[in-house]
C-alpha cells in the first residue's frame, strides 16, 4: 500500500497509530477543503478537475492516492494532490493511505456526473464560502435531505464451498437500485467472509469519523467459531446489517471500494485478514474503547452541545445495554419454554394413550398438538425476539460506542491545539528574553520559531473547527439514522407479536371445540 | 429491619383479609366481593378481576358434587388471614342436620386441624373402603417472602418505579397463592361434606363445630420419624399386596390403570409447573423491557422518545396479559393435574386397603383351615375369618362405588378445566391482538 508520493506510510498501521492516522487523514482532507476556498492554491485548479470526469492515471501517481473524507456533500475521489503542503504535519505522525488500484477507466466516469448531479447544490456552497465553520444547524440538515435514492441490499444464500481445512461460507450479496452511479439496476455477487474484512479495512482506513465502521468488528469477532445454522444465521445477519449501514451514509456509498465490493465480480482476495479476525482486533478495538472510557479533558466552548449531547450518548448507552440484557433474557426464556412445552406437550399426550375414557384421551392428545404448536410459535417468537430486537440494540450499543469515539478524537485535535498555543506562547516568551538579553544571533532563529508555530497553531484551530463541524454532522446523521432503524424494527417486532397471537388464537380455537366434546 | 417491616406492613390484616359475606356461599356474590377487595392498580386495565376469582374459586370445588343443591350441610371457607407464618381460617357452615347446636355458626381453624381431620379419616377402619379426599397442601409462602425479601435487598439498585412496580406484582403474586391456599382447603371440607358417609364423622362435626382450638399441634419430630418408617413399610407392604392377584376383574384392571394413571398424572404435573415457570419468566422479562423503554422515553423529548413511551405502554399491558396466561394455565392445567395427582394416590391407597383386607382374609381363610386341621382354637379362627370377610366385603363393595364415581369426577374435571383455559388463552390472545392491533396502528399513523 505504500504509494508513490514522497512518504511512506507504513503498510498497515499498528495501534497507537491507527487513531492519529485516521485523525491525520481528516486533517488532511480539510486541509484541502481550506486550501480550495481561499483559492490560494494550484490545487483549486485540480479541485474543479474533479468535478468533471477525472483521467487519473496521467495525473501521476499522486492522484491514485484515495484519501476521503467525511462531509456529505462533497466528492471524494482525489485529494492526495497537496500532499508537500503538509508535509511538515505528518512529520510526527504516520498516515495510512490507500492506493485504489482504481479498476477501470470506466469506473471514474461513472463516478463524475453522478458527482456534479448530487452536488449541484452544495459545490457553490464549499467554494464560495470562505469558512465552512459558520454553516449553521438548517445548513447541515438541508445538506442531509439530499439523500433520496433507492437502494436495497441483501445478503443471503449461505453456501459452503469446498471442503475440509480450505472450506468458507460464500454468501451471495444482492443489489437492487435506481441510483445511477452503479452499472445495473439489480445484480449480485458472491462474497466470502474475508471479503468482508477486506472492505472494512480500506473503509476503516479512508473514512475515520464515520460512525459505525467499527461495529462490524465488534459484531462478528467473539462469535463462536463453529458452523451451526444458527451461527450462519446470526453472521449472515450481521453481514446484511452492515450492509446496509455502510450504503446509508452518504459518504461510503460513493465511495468506490464499495460500489467494487457491491458490484465486481471477482474480488482481489483480500490478504491481511487473518490481522482482522482475530483476536487482535478484539483487543485493539477494546484498547479505543478503553481510551475513551478515560476522556477527562474537557474543552473551553462557547455552546455545551457537545458537552450535554456526549452526555447524552452516555446515558443511553447504558440504558440500551440494560434493554439488550433484558431482551436476552427474554430470549433465553422463550427459549427455555420451548423445550419444557414439547417435554410437557409429550407427558399430555402419554396420559392421553391411558386415560380410559376415550373422548377425554383424544382431547388430552389434542391438548399435546396445541401444546406442540405453541412451542413451535414460541421458537419463531424468540427467532424474532432475537433476531430483529436483540441484535438492533447490540448494535446501537456499538454504535454509540463507536460516537464516542469520535468525540475523543475531535478531543485529541483540542488537545493538539492547546498544546500548540501553549508552545507558541513559549517562543514568544524566548524571543521576548532574547531580545531583552540581546543576542541577535538567536533572535532569528526564535523568530523562525514563533513564524513556524503560530502556523501550526492557526492550522490546528482549522483543524479543530473542521472536525467540530464534522462530528456535529455525523452525530446528527446517525440520530436520524438510529431513529428511523429504531422505528422500524419495533414496528417489525411488534407485526411479530401480532403474527403469534394470531397463530395462537387459531391454535386454541381448533381446540375448544375438542374439550366441549368431552363426555 | 427493612424486609420485616416490608412484610408486616403487606401482610397487615386488613390487606389480606379475604372478606366473605356471612349471608350465603353463594359464588358469584363471593367473587364481587373478593374482587373489591383485591383491587391492586395493576387489574384495573383488564377486567379480568372477577372471572379470575370466580373460575379459581369454583375450578376444584367443582371437580366434585354439585353443592348448590345439598342444603343439608354446606361448608365453606367464608374468612381467612395470612399472619406471618400462619394461616387462619375462618370455617362457616349451614347446616339443617339436627347434630347441630346451630343452624349457622363459623369457627377459625389452622391447616393443622385439617391434616388431623384427614389423618383421622385414614386412620379409622370405618373409612377404609372409600377414597379420602385428599389433605390440602400446606400454605407455601416461602418462595413468594424470599422474593419480597430479595427486593427489599435490592432496592437501592432500581429506580423507585422499578421497585414500586416489582412489589405490586409480587403482592399480587402473594395474594394469589393466598387464594389458592384457601381454596384447596375449602375443597377438602367440601368433599367431605358431599361424602354420603364421611359427612357423618364425629371428628368432622368436632371440626366443624368445636369453636375452641382443638390443640392439634403439628406433628413433632418423633412423629414424622414413626410416620415416615410406617410409610416405607406401607409401600413395601403395597408392593407385596400388589402383586397378588385379584380374583374380580374390574379391580384387578383398575390397579393397573391406577397406577400407570397416577405416573403419568406425576410426570404431566411436574412438566406443567417447569413449563409455567418459564412463561412466567418471559412475562417478567418483559416487564423490564418496558421500564427500560419508559427511561429511554423519558430522557428527552424527540420524536424517537415518544415512540419509545407508546411502545413501553403496549409492552406493560401485554405483559399482564403473559402474566394471566401464565396464572390461567397454572390455575387450569397445573392445578388440576395436581389435584388429581393426589386424588389418584387417594384411590390407590384404597386398592390398597383393599388389597390387604384380601390378603388377611385369605389368611385367615388359612389359619381357619389349618386350625380346623389340627382342631385347635376353631372357634378363634372362625371368627377373626368372619371378621376379615366381612371388612373384605365391605370395602369390595363400597370401593367399586367409589372408583366408578372417581371416574365420572375426573373425566367432568377435566372438562370443564380444558373447556376454561381453551377459553381463557382466547381471550387473552384476543385481548393481546387488540392491543397490538391499535399501538401498531398509531405507531405507523405516527411515523
Amino acid at each position: 500500500m505504500s504509494g508513490g508520493c514522497g512518504r511512506n506510510p507504513p503498510p498497515f498501521p499498528d495501534d497507537e497509530d491507527q487513531e492519529r492516522a485516521e485523525l491525520d487523514t481528516q486533517v488532511l482532507d480539510s486541509d484541502e477543503d481550506d486550501e480550495d476556498d481561499e483559492g490560494e492554491d494550484i490545487f483549486t485548479g485540480a479541485r474543479s478537475k474533479a468535478i468533471t470526469p477525472t483521467s487519473a492515471p496521467d495525473e501521476g501517481d499522486i492522484f491514485s492516492e484515495e484519501g476521503s473524507y467525511v462531509r456529505s456533500d462533497v466528492h471524494h475521489t482525489t485529494n492526495g494532490l497537496h500532499s508537500d503542503e503538509e508535509l511538515d504535519l505528518f512529520t510526527e505522525a504516520t498516515v495510512e493511505l490507500t492506493l485504489t488500484n482504481t479498476t477501470s477507466q470506466g469506473r471514474r466516469e461513472i463516478i463524475g456526473p453522478t458527482v456534479s448531479a448530487c452536488n449541484t447544490t452544495h459545490v457553490p456552497n464549499s467554494i464560495l464560502k470562505p469558512s465552512i465553520v459558520t454553516k449553521t444547524m438548517e445548513e447541515l440538515k438541508e445538506e442531509e435531505s439530499g439523500d433520496q435514492f433507492e437502494l436495497n441490499i441483501a445478503v443471503t444464500n449461505p453456501e459452503k464451498i469446498g471442503d475440509g481445512m480450505n472450506a468458507y461460507m460464500s454468501y451471495k450479496v444482492s443489489t437492487q437500485t435506481t441510483l445511477p452511479m452503479f452499472l445495473n439496476k439489480t445484480f449480485s455477487v458472491r462474497r466470502r467472509f474475508s471479503d468482508f474484512l477486506g472492505l472494512y479495512e480500506k473503509i476503516s482506513a479512508k473514512h475515520s469519523l464515520v460512525v459505525g465502521k467499527e461495529f462490524l468488528m465488534l459484531t462478528l469477532v467473539g462469535k463462536e467459531d463453529s458452523s451451526s445454522a444458527e451461527f450462519v444465521e446470526k453472521r449472515r445477519a450481521a453481514l446484511e446489517r452492515y450492509l446496509q449501514r455502510v450504503v446509508a451514509h452518504p459518504s461510503l456509498l460513493q465511495d468506490p471500494d464499495v460500489r467494487e465490493f457491491l458490484e465486481r465480480d471477482e474480488l482481489p482476495r483480500a490478504v491481511n485478514t487473518q490481522a482482522l479476525s482475530g483476536p487482535g482486533l478484539l483487543k485493539m478495538i477494546n484498547r479505543v474503547s478503553d481510551a475513551v472510557n478515560k476522556m477527562t479533558i474537557k474543552i473551553n466552548e462557547s455552546d455545551n452541545w457537545f458537552e450535554s449531547k456526549l452526555q447524552e450518548v452516555e446515558n443511553e448507552e447504558q440504558l440500551l445495554r440494560r434493554l439488550h440484557a433484558a431482551v436476552d433474557s427474554l430470549v433465553n426464556h422463550r427459549k427455555e419454554l420451548c423445550s419444557n412445552t414439547v417435554v410437557f406437550s409429550k407427558s399430555v399426550a402419554m396420559l392421553g394413550s391411558v386415560e380410559e375414557n376415550s373422548a377425554l384421551s383424544r382431547a388430552l392428545s389434542q391438548l399435546a398438538e396445541v401444546e406442540d404448536k405453541m412451542e413451535q410459535l414460541h421458537q419463531q417468537q424468540a427467532f424474532s425476539d432475537f433476531f430483529i430486537l436483540a441484535e438492533l440494540l447490540a448494535d446501537y450499543v456499538r454504535l454509540l460506542g463507536a460516537v464516542r469515539c469520535c468525540f475523543e478524537q475531535r478531543m485529541k485535535v483540542w488537545q493538539r491545539l492547546q498544546e500548540a498555543q501553549s508552545t507558541l506562547q513559549k517562543k514568544r516568551e524566548a524571543e521576548a528574553k532574547l531580545l531583552w538579553a540581546n543576542k541577535p544571533e538567536k533572535l532569528q532563529q526564535a523568530k523562525d520559531d514563533i513564524n513556524e508555530w503560530e502556523s501550526k497553531v492557526s492550522q490546528y484551530e482549522r483543524d479543530f473547527e473542521r472536525v467540530t463541524c464534522t462530528v456535529r454532522k455525523e452525530v446528527l446523521r446517525f440520530e436520524k439514522e438510529k431513529a428511523r432503524d429504531f422505528k422500524q424494527h419495533i414496528v417489525k417486532y411488534l407485526e411479530s407479536l401480532l403474527h403469534t397471537q394470531h397463530r395462537l388464537v387459531k391454535c386454541w380455537e381448533a381446540f375448544l371445540p375438542e374439550a366441549k366434546a368431552i363426555a | 429491619m427493612m424486609v420485616g417491616a416490608f412484610l408486616s406492613h403487606s401482610l397487615h390484616p386488613s390487606y389480606l383479609h379475604l372478606q366473605r359475606s356471612d349471608a350465603s356461599s353463594n359464588h358469584e356474590h363471593l367473587s364481587s366481593v373478593l374482587t373489591s377487595l383485591c383491587v391492586s392498580p395493576q387489574q384495573e386495565g383488564l377486567d379480568d378481576g372477577p372471572d379470575f376469582l370466580s373460575e379459581e374459586d369454583r375450578g376444584p370445588r367443582a371437580v366434585n358434587v354439585d353443592l348448590q343443591t345439598d342444603a343439608t350441610l354446606q361448608v365453606d371457607i367464608s374468612d381467612a388471614l395470612s399472619e406471618r407464618d400462619k394461616v387462619k381460617f375462618t370455617v362457616h357452615t349451614k347446616s339443617t342436620l339436627p347434630n347441630f347446636k346451630q343452624n349457622e355458626f363459623s369457627v377459625v381453624r389452622q391447616h393443622e386441624e385439617f391434616i388431623w381431620l384427614h389423618d383421622s379419616f385414614v386412620e379409622s377402619e370405618e373409612y377404609a373402603g372409600y377414597i379420602i379426599p385428599p389433605a390440602p397442601p400446606r400454605p407455601d409462602f416461602d418462595a413468594s417472602r424470599e422474593k419480597l425479601q430479595k427486593l427489599g435487598e435490592g432496592e437501592g439498585s432500581m429506580t423507585k418505579e422499578e421497585f414500586t412496580k416489582m412489589k405490586q406484582e409480587l403482592e399480587a403474586e402473594y395474594l394469589a397463592i393466598f387464594k389458592k391456599t384457601v381454596a384447596m382447603h375449602e375443597v377438602f371440607l367440601c368433599r367431605v361434606a358431599a361424602h354420603p358417609v364421611l359427612r357423618k364423622d364425629l371428628n368432622f362435626h368436632v371440626f366443624l363445630e368445636y369453636n375452641q382450638d382443638l390443640s392439634v399441634r403439628g406433628k413433632n419430630k418423633k412423629e414424622k420419624l414413626e410416620d415416615f418408617f410406617k410409610n416405607v413399610v406401607k409401600s413395601a407392604d403395597g408392593v407385596l399386596v400388589a402383586g397378588v392377584k385379584d380374583v374380580d376383574d374390574f379391580f384387578e384392571h383398575e390397579k393397573t390403570f391406577l397406577l400407570e394413571y397416577h405416573n403419568r398424572v406425576k410426570d404431566s404435573s411436574a412438566k406443567s409447573d417447569r413449563m409455567i415457570r418459564s412463561h412466567k419468566s418471559a412475562a417478567d422479562d418483559i416487564n423490564r423491557i418496558a421500564s427500560t423503554l419508559y427511561t429511554l422515553g423519558t430522557q428527552d423529548s424527540t420524536d424517537l422518545c415518544k415512540f419509545f413511551l407508546k411502545v413501553s405502554e403496549l409492552f406493560e399491558k401485554t405483559r399482564k396479559i403473559e402474566a394471566r396466561v401464565a396464572a390461567d394455565e397454572d390455575l387450569k392445567l397445573a392445578d388440576l393435574l395436581k389435584y388429581y395427582l393426589r386424588e389418584s394416590q387417594a384411590a390407590k391407597d384404597l386398592l390398597y386397603r383393599r388389597g390387604r383386607a384380601l390378603v388377611d382374609y385369605e389368611n385367615a381363610n388359612k389359619a381357619l383351615d389349618k386350625a380346623r386341621a389340627k382342631n385347635k382354637d376353631v372357634l378363634q379362627a372362625e371368627t377373626t375369618q368372619q371378621v376379615c370377610c366381612q371388612k373384605f366385603e365391605k370395602i369390595s363393595e363400597s370401593a367399586k362405588q367409589e372408583l366408578i364415581d372417581f371416574k365420572t369426577r375426573r373425566v367432568a374435571a377435566f372438562r370443564k378445566n380444558l373447556v376454561e383455559l381453551a377459553e381463557l388463552e382466547l381471550k387473552h390472545a384476543k385481548g393481546n391482538l387488540q392491543l397490538l392491533q391499535s399501538c401498531l396502528g398509531v405507531l405507523k399513523g405516527d411515523t
